[in-house]
C-alpha cells in the first residue's frame, strides 16, 4: 500500500537519507528502529512532504500506487490527515492549550470538509470514546492542561484517526510517557490498527517497544536501511552487526565489582515534604499536598542504590531535599552523619559530598560558559585551586575526554559528551555520594551503555555511592546493588534489585514489572545459541 | 571571526551619530542661538547645507546641537530603567511567590496605571520643565518594563537544571542571579534596550512637543519636528529632517542591538 522506492533526500547539502526502499501493507505495523540523528523521522516527514527548506529528494515514495513526491500542495493537504494521520512524541507541546479537545479533534474533519461543524462535534466525540476517554469521564469541553500525559497522547491520537487514515505515522509515541502508561497507549495502538484496518509505521528507538508491536522491522543507522524483515526472524537471526549491537546495548550489563560497606552514608528517617495547595477560595486553606510522605532508607558507602517511580511519585522532590534544597516538613536527612538542612544552613564541607548529574544533557549547562568554568562550578564550595585547569583535566580525563575539550562551548558536544562533562563536574571535588537523576534516560541506547560502564568503573576507582533514580527498569537492575520503588510519595517496597525483579512483593512493582515492553525470551536466546 | 553585517552597519550608523554630536560641542556651520529671520525657510545651499528653519536658523546646526538632546535623554532614561528594572525584575524572580516579588510587581502595576505624560507633567509641575525632568519621567517608566521582561525571562532560566547544579554548589541566589540568569537573558534585554531607546527619542519629542521637555532656545529633534508642524504644507523638508535623523539613529542602534545579541550568544557564533 505505502511503498519507499530508493529515497535518497539531502538538505542543504548533506546527505540525509540514501537508498531508503521498503513497503509497508495494509493492516500491517511497521517498526522504523534507530538511535537519534538515524533519518527515521525524516523518512516519515519525507513521505507526508513535510521536509524542512532546502530538501532535495530523490526516489519515489507512493501510497496507493500515486507518487507522493510527485503531487501538487493542494494534493499533498488532501493525503495529509485524510490519508495519513500523525502523532508525535510530546503530548505535552502537540496540543493547542486554549482549546478543548472536542473542538481540536473536530477541527481536522472541519479543514478538509467531510463534515459540518454539529456533525463533526458528533464524530469528535466518538473518536475520544474509541480512544478510552468517555465522554462521562472526558467530556469535549475538557482542555489539554486538564489531562495526563497519556490522555492527552490518546487525544492526539484521536485527532490522526479522526478522518480515518489508511496510515498512521507514530513517532516515538511513548517516548515522553511512564511505563505503565506507555503499555496502555500501545495496546491502544494495537487495537486500532487490528479494528480499523489501518497501517501503522511506529518510530522508536526502542527495541523492546518494536518487538512486542511491529510485523515488520526496519533497522535505520546514519540515513540507511541496515537491515529489515519480519519482527521474529529478523530479532532471532540479526544478521548485520550493527543490529546485534544495538541489541547488546538496550540490554547491556556493565560489569560492576563494587563492594558496599556497612557503612552508612546516607540516612533518611520519615521524611516528609508538603506543597501548599493552591486556593481555591479566598478564605479556606487547602491540606497541603504531601509530595514525599514518611520516607526513610539508608543507603550504604560504595552501594549503588535504584529509586524506581513514575512521575509524579515524589522521586525527584526527595532529590531536592537530598541535597539541601528544599526544607522537609518532617523527618531528618543525614549525610554521612551530618544533618542536612535547606539552603544556607548546610555548610559547604557537608554539600561538598553530595553532587548530581540530571537527565537532559542539553539543560544542565549555562550555554554561555567554557567547559572548564563549568566544571570548575563546584570549587565555590571549597577555595579555588592554584591550578584549576589541571583539576579540570584530571576530572575529564577521568569520564574519558581529552583535557582540550575545557576550552570549548557546550554547544559543540554530543548528548553523551555533555553527560560526561556533568559527570566530570560532579567529580571534581571527590564527593561520597552522586546522585544521578535519570542520568541516561534520554541517551542512545549505545551512548547508554558506555555511560554506564564509565559509571560502573568509576564506583570500582573511587568508591562511590550512586543513588540511582529512574523509571526505566532495565537500567536500574543493570546497575544497582538494592532498589526502592515509589508510588505517590511513599516506598512500597525495598529489597536486593535481583530479588525484587524476579519476586516482586507489592502489587504496584508486578505492575510496572508487566508494564515494561520486553523482547521475548525465547528471540534472544537462540540469537546468543 | 566574521563581525554580523547588521552589527557593522549599525555601529556604523551610530558612529556617525556620535561624532555629529561630538563635533556640535567644538564647532557647527552657524550657531544655533542666532536668529537671521531674513534667511528664512530657505532651501539647500552653498551656505546652508541643509537649508534654514522659519527663524532663519541652520538646520544642520540644529540636527547636530538637536541630537544632544534627544541622545542624551534617551540614553539616560534606558540607564535608569536597566539600572533600576533589571536588579528588580532579578530579585523578583530570585524571590518568585514571595512577599519581595509581590511587593516589587504590584509597585510596577502601580507606576503601569499612570500615563507617562500625566507623571511628566507633575514633575513638571513641582520642579519646572526642562529637559532632565523630560529624562526622569522617561526614566521611571522604563523600570517596570524593564523590570517585568527581566523578571519573565530570569523566572524560566531559573527552572533549567544548570541553576539546580549551581545551587547543589552552594550559590546563593545573587551569585546565580549575576552568573546564570543575567548572561542568558542579556539578548532579550540588548533588544528590549534598543526598542526603549526608539521609544525614548519619541517620547522626548512627544514631551517637548507639549512644552515639557527641552525648553528653547535649546534644539531637540522632537521640538524641530513640534515646531515644524505649522509649515508641514509649506515646507516639508523641516519634518522630513529630524525625522529622516530619528529613523536612522533608531535604525542604527536597533541594528547594533541585533548584531551584539548574535555576537555575544556562542551558539549563533558557532553557526557563523
Amino acid at each position: 500500500m505505502i511503498s519507499f522506492q530508493n529515497l535518497t533526500l539531502a538538505i542543504h547539502g548533506t546527505p540525509i537519507l540514501n537508498d531508503i526502499s521498503f513497503e509497508l501493507g495494509q493492516g500491517q505495523i511497521f517498526g522504523l528502529v534507530g538511535e537519534s540523528g538515524s533519518g527515521k523521522s525524516m523518512t516519515a516527514l519525507a513521505l507526508m512532504q513535510l521536509l524542512p527548506s532546502g530538501s532535495l529528494v530523490g526516489g519515489h515514495v507512493e501510497v496507493d500506487g500515486a507518487d507522493v513526491l510527485a503531487m501538487s500542495e493542494p494534493e499533498l493537504c488532501t493525503l495529509r490527515g485524510n490519508d495519513i494521520g500523525m502523532i508525535f512524541q510530546e503530548p505535552m507541546t502537540a496540543l493547542n492549550p486554549v482549546q478543548t479537545i472536542g473542538d481540536q479533534v473536530a477541527e481536522t474533519m472541519l479543514i478538509h470538509g467531510t463534515a459540518t461543524k454539529s456533525e463533526a462535534a458528533v464524530i469528535a466525540r466518538k473518536m475520544l470514546d474509541r480512544v478510552g476517554l468517555p465522554a462521562d469521564k472526558f467530556p469535549s469541553s475538557r482542555y489539554p492542561h486538564e489531562l495526563s500525559g497519556g490522555q492527552r497522547q490518546r487525544v492526539c491520537i484521536a485527532m490522526a484517526i479522526a478522518l480515518r487514515p489508511k496510515l498512521l505515522i507514530a513517532d516515538e509515541p511513548t517516548t515522553a510517557l511512564d511505563v505503565t502508561t506507555q503499555a496502555q497507549i500501545l495496546e491502544l495502538l494495537r487495537e486500532l490498527v487490528a479494528e480499523e484496518n489501518m497501517s501503522l509505521l511506529l518510530i522508536t528507538h526502542d527495541l523492546a517497544v518494536v518487538a512486542g508491536m511491529a510485523d515488520h522491522v526496519a533497522v535505520m543507522r546514519n540515513g540507511a536501511l541496515v537491515e529489515q524483515g519480519p519482527t521474529e526472524q529478523l530479532f532471532k537471526t540479526m544478521s548485520h552487526p550493527y543490529t546485534k549491537q544495538l541489541f547488546e546495548a538496550s540490554s547491556h550489563q556493565p560489569n560492576r565489582t563494587g563492594d558496599p560497606q556497612e557503612i552508612p552514608i546516607l540516612e533518611i528517617k520519615n521524611a516528609v515534604r508538603e506543597y501548599a495547595a493552591p486556593r481555591r477560595k479566598l478564605f479556606h486553606r487547602f491540606a497541603p499536598f504531601r509530595a514525599v510522605n514518611d520516607v526513610s532508607f539508608t543507603l550504604m558507602r560504595g552501594e549503588s542504590l535504584g529509586l524506581v517511580g513514575e512521575s509524579g511519585c515524589g522521586k525527584s522532590t526527595l532529590t531536592r531535599a537530598i541535597l539541601g534544597l528544599d526544607p522537609l516538613q518532617g523527618g531528618e536527612i543525614h549525610l554521612s552523619g551530618e544533618p542536612v538542612l535547606a539552603g544556607e544552613h548546610m555548610p559547604a564541607s557537608l554539600r561538598q559530598k553530595v553532587q548530581i548529574v540530571f537527565q537532559d544533557p542539553y539543560g544542565s549547562f549555562n550555554p554561555r560558559h567554557k567547559v572548564q568554568r563549568l566544571v570548575m562550578e563546584p570549587f565555590h564550595l571549597t577555595k579555588v585551586p592554584e591550578n584549576p585547569r589541571e583539576h579540570v583535566a584530571n576530572a575529564l580525563e577521568t569520564v574519558g575526554l581529552p583535557s582540550d575539550a575545557m576550552d570549548r562551548y557546550i554547544h559543540e558536544f554530543s548528548g553523551g559528551q555533555r553527560q560526561r562533562i556533568a559527570i566530570a563536574r560532579a567529580l571534581v571535588l571527590h564527593p561520597e555520594l552522586i546522585v544521578l537523576d535519570e542520568a541516561v534516560s534520554a541517551l542512545d541506547v549505545s551512548i547508554r551503555a558506555q555511560i554506564l560502564d564509565l559509571l560502573a568503573d568509576l564506583q570500582t576507582r573511587l568508591g562511590l555511592s550512586y543513588l540511582f533514580i529512574s523509571h526505566d527498569l532495565t537500567v536500574v537492575r543493570a546497575i544497582t546493588d538494592r532498589v526502592l520503588v515509589m508510588q505517590a510519595g511513599q516506598i512500597v517496597e525495598q529489597g536486593p534489585t535481583e530479588k525484587v525483579f524476579t519476586t516482586p512483593s507489592h502489587p504496584y512493582t508486578q505492575q510496572l514489572l508487566d508494564a515494561a515492553p520486553q523482547i521475548p525470551d525465547d528471540w534472544q536466546e537462540t540469537k546468543h545459541a | 571571526m566574521r563581525l554580523p553585517v547588521q552589527l557593522v552597519l549599525g555601529a556604523a550608523l551610530t558612529a556617525i551619530f556620535a561624532l555629529a554630536v561630538a563635533l556640535s560641542f567644538i564647532w557647527t556651520p552657524h550657531d544655533v542661538t542666532i536668529l537671521t529671520i531674513a534667511d528664512k525657510l530657505q532651501g539647500p545651499s552653498g551656505k546652508y547645507w541643509l537649508g534654514t528653519d522659519h527663524f532663519g536658523r541652520d538646520m544642520l546646526s540644529m540636527l547636530m546641537v538637536g541630537a544632544r538632546t534627544s541622545i542624551a535623554v534617551a540614553i539616560v532614561a534606558v540607564g535608569i530603567g536597566i539600572g533600576v528594572g533589571v536588579p528588580l525584575g532579578l530579585m523578583s524572580a530570585a524571590n518568585r511567590g514571595g512577599l519581595l516579588d509581590e511587593v516589587i510587581m504590584r509597585g510596577n502595576d502601580l507606576i503601569f496605571a499612570f500615563p507617562s505624560l500625566v507623571i511628566a507633567i507633575l514633575i513638571t509641575a513641582v520642579f519646572g520643565p526642562s529637559a532632565l525632568n523630560a529624562i526622569l519621567a522617561i526614566g521611571i517608566f522604563n523600570i517596570p518594563v524593564f523590570a517585568r521582561v527581566t523578571r519573565g525571562a530570569a523566572l524560566s532560566v531559573w527552572t533549567l537544571d544548570y541553576i539546580l547544579a549551581a545551587r547543589t554548589c552552594g550559590k546563593r541566589a545573587l551569585r546565580i542571579s549575576i552568573e546564570h540568569i543575567l548572561p542568558n537573558i542579556a539578548n532579550l534585554l540588548i533588544v528590549q534596550g534598543t526598542i526603549q531607546f526608539s521609544l525614548g527619542i519619541l517620547a522626548e519629542a512627544g514631551l517637548s512637543y507639549v512644552g515639557l521637555g527641552a525648553q528653547p532656545p535649546t534644539p531637540s529633534w522632537g521640538r524641530m519636528l513640534a515646531d515644524a508642524q505649522t509649515y508641514i504644507y509649506n515646507d516639508p523638508r523641516l519634518a522630513f529632517l529630524p525625522g529622516i535623523a530619528i529613523v536612522m539613529m533608531v535604525l542604527g542602534l536597533n541594528l547594533m542591538g541585533d548584531g551584539l545579541r548574535d555576537l555575544l550568544d556562542p551558539r549563533i557564533r558557532r553557526e557563523r
